[in-house]
Formats: structure tokens, sequence, C-alpha cells
């Protein structure tokens, strides 16, 4: 029986979606107004978790999952404080625009 | 055990899933205001995480990483259209103004003050 290796596709997809990561980059760099910003860093997050999901399949090493769990349910935290903190009105000033 | 089925549903749900990551990246990049920007990101970044993760626990089987990786599935699909929706909700409560066609394209920006 022949044996289906997946590990290459897994290592493109993995450096297709670090590439789009740092193309959204420039807009929380760049972006005009603050929640620019707030969403270009939950939509890095989001890439970085499948990232992390990739790596330890393609090495074979469990742990990457687990890590990947951490750091979705802290970027999902993040996202919400953070619109949360603008919304009642704390980060404004020279941030807006 | 992985059958040439289980590599092709994998391989092909993986490959989707990266082409909605692109679709999100682009709708991220190209734009014009930070509503539009965010109906197109929180979808697409659910739908391509979702369908990636779905092809690599499809590729993992269930005993082992796969179990895991539905707990992700799960956490994506709860916590993706939630910070999106809180997000606009804090961006249309300070006063950020959606972007119109009748006005400057270079609008969608918060009112001077």
């Amino acid at each position: 029986m022949t044996e289906w290796s997946l590990i290459p596709l897994f290592w493109g997809v993995l450096i297709f979606l670090l590439v789009n990561a740092f193309a959204c980059l420039w807009r929380g760099l760049a972006g005009p107004t603050l929640p620019d910003r707030i969403l270009a860093a939950n939509v890095i997050g989001t890439k970085t978790m499948v990232v992390l999901v990739l790596l330890g399949l393609a090495r074979e090493q469990g742990i990457w999952l687990d890590v990947a769990l951490v750091y979705g349910l802290l970027s999902f935290t993040v996202t919400l404080v953070a619109s949360r903190l603008l919304e009642t009105g704390r980060l404004k000033g020279a941030w807006r625009q | 055990m992985l059958t040439a089925l289980h590599a092709l549903l994998a391989g092909f749900l993986v490959i989707a899933g990266a082409a909605f990551f692109f679709v999100g990246t682009m709708g991220l990049l190209r734009f014009p205001d930070f509503y539009t920007r965010v109906h197109a990101v929180t979808k697409c970044d659910a739908l391509g995480a979702g369908l990636v993760l779905l092809g690599l626990a499809i590729w993992s089987g269930p005993d082992g990483e796969g179990v895991r990786i539905v707990a992700l599935i799960a956490l994506i699909l709860v916590s993706s259209p939630t910070a999106g929706h809180a997000l606009a909700r804090a961006a249309f409560r300070t006063g950020l103004k959606p972007w119109t066609r009748e006005e400057t394209r270079q609008g969608g920006g918060y009112e001077s003050d």
C-alpha cells in the first residue's frame, strides 16, 4: 500500500499563510484608524494559530496543538478587551487617525 | 491508516482554506474603510481556518491530534464572529463614519475633533 504524505503541502501552505500574515501587518502599521489596527491584529492571530497547527502536524510534535489552542484563546481575549477599551473611551487621542 | 481518499479530501480542504485566507487578506488590504474590511475579514478568516483545520483533522484521524483540532474548530467558529461584532460595535459607537460613494473616496475616518 502506497503511503500518502501531505507534509510538503503543509509546509507550502504554512509559508503561504506567513506571507499573508506579513501582508496583513501592513494594514496594522498603516491602517488609518485604531479599529483597523485591532482588526489586523485579530487576523494575524488567526493565521498564526493555523500556522502553529500546521507546524505541529508537519513536525509530528503534538505540543504545538496545545500552544495553538492557548494562542487562539489569548488572541480572542486580546481583541475583545481592546474593542471594549475602545468602546468605553479609554483608547483615543493620538491613536484616532 | 491513511487512504488515498483521506489524503485527497484533506489536501483539497487545506488548499480551499488557504484560498479563503488569501481572499480575506486581499479584502483587508484593498477595501476602502473599516466596516467593509471587517465584513471581508471575519467571514473569510472563520471559513478559511475552519476548512484548513477540518482538512487537518481528517488527515490526523480520530485518535491522536484530531480531537484537539476539532476543539480548535469550535473555538474559531465561536470566537471569530464574536470578535468581529464587538470590534464593529465599538467602532460604530465611537463615531466611525461608514464609507459612502457620494462623498470622497477617501472617507471612512473619524470626525476631526
